[in-house]
C-alpha cells in the first residue's frame, strides 16, 4: 500500500471539513460532513480499523446526515436573494482559514520534521477479534456505558419528538 | 516518530484548527454543531494514529466506538434542544438563547 494514498485522503478529509464549514447552505454542508466521515472511515479502514470504520461510515456519513437534514428541514428556509447574502458574508469569514490552514500545517511540519525517524510500513489486515476482545474483555464499563447513553438518547429524542406533536395540536 | 503519525498529527492539528475556528466564527447553533463534529473527527483521527503509533490499534478501535456512540447521542440531544429554541424564539442564532435571568 502507498503512502501517496493516505496523504491525498487526509488532504480529502481537510478540505471536505473546510468546505462543510465555509458553505452557507446547511444541507450542503451536511454532504459535505458525510463525505468527511467517509473518507475517514476509508483512513480507518486502511489503518487496520475496520470494525470502527463501518460504525464511522454507517452511524457518522449515515445516521448523522439524516439528523442534520431534518434538522434542517424543520428550521427556516431562506429565499434565493437572502441565500447569496449569507453566502458572501460566510465567504469573507472564512477568506482567511484556507491561507492559516496551510502556514499551520507548514509550522507544525517543521516543528515535528527533526523528531521523524523514517516511514513506519502501513498496517495490512483488521484486527477483528482484538476488537472483540478488547471491548469486551477489558472494557466492560465502556459498554455499559454505552447502552445508558443509548437509552438516555433515546429518551431525549422521544421527549422531543413528543413536544412537537403537542405543539402541532 | 514515523512520517506517517507526523502527518496524522498535521491531520488533526487541522481538524481541530477548522473547528475551532468555525466555532468562533458562526452564530448559527446548527452550524455550531457541525464544528464540534469536526472536531470530533479529528478525536478520531487522533485515536488511529495512537492506536497506530503504539500497536495497540484494537483499544484504539474500542475507544473510537465509544467516541462514536458518544457523538451520536450529543447530536441527537442538542439537535432537539436546537428545534426546541427555534420553536420558542423563531431563529437558531447564538445570540437569541435567552438567558437565565430572562
Amino acid at each position: 500500500m502507498n503512502l501517496t494514498i493516505l496523504v491525498i485522503l487526509l488532504i480529502g478529509l481537510v478540505a471536505s471539513a473546510v468546505v462543510c464549514v465555509a458553505l452557507s447552505d446547511l444541507l450542503k454542508a451536511a454532504i459535505a460532513l458525510a463525505i468527511t466521515s467517509a473518507i475517514l472511515s476509508i483512513i480507518m479502514f486502511l489503518m487496520g480499523a475496520p470494525l470502527a470504520a463501518v460504525f464511522e461510515l454507517s452511524v457518522c456519513a449515515g445516521m448523522i446526515t439524516v439528523v442534520f437534514i431534518s434538522a434542517c428541514s424543520m428550521s427556516r428556509i431562506y429565499t434565493r436573494k437572502e441565500h447569496e447574502q449569507r453566502q458572501k458574508a460566510r465567504n469573507r469569514r472564512f477568506l482567511l482559514l484556507p491561507a492559516l490552514l496551510v502556514a499551520l500545517a507548514v509550522v507544525v511540519f517543521l516543528v515535528l520534521s527533526p523528531h521523524i525517524t523514517g516511514v513506519s510500513p502501513i498496517p495490512s489486515g483488521g484486527s477483528g477479534s482484538g476488537v472483540q476482545a478488547a471491548l469486551w474483555g477489558s472494557r466492560q464499563v465502556d459498554l455499559i456505558g454505552q447502552i445508558i447513553l443509548i437509552l438516555t438518547g433515546v429518551y431525549g429524542v422521544i421527549v422531543f419528538f413528543k413536544e412537537k406533536e403537542a405543539d402541532g395540536k | 516518530m514515523s512520517l506517517l503519525f507526523a502527518l496524522f498529527l498535521i491531520g488533526v492539528i487541522l481538524l481541530f484548527a477548522i473547528g475551532i475556528y468555525s466555532l468562533l466564527v458562526t452564530t448559527n447553533l446548527i452550524r455550531v454543531l457541525v464544528s464540534i463534529e469536526v472536531l470530533t473527527k479529528g478525536v478520531t483521527l487522533m485515536l488511529i494514529a495512537v492506536g497506530y503509533a503504539t500497536g495497540q490499534m484494537a483499544q484504539a478501535e474500542a475507544y473510537v466506538i465509544t467516541i462514536i456512540v458518544i457523538e451520536v447521542i450529543l447530536l441527537a440531544i442538542a439537535t432537539g434542544i436546537v428545534l426546541g429554541l427555534y420553536r420558542e424564539s423563531g431563529d437558531i442564532l447564538t445570540h437569541d438563547i435567552p438567558t437565565p435571568k430572562e
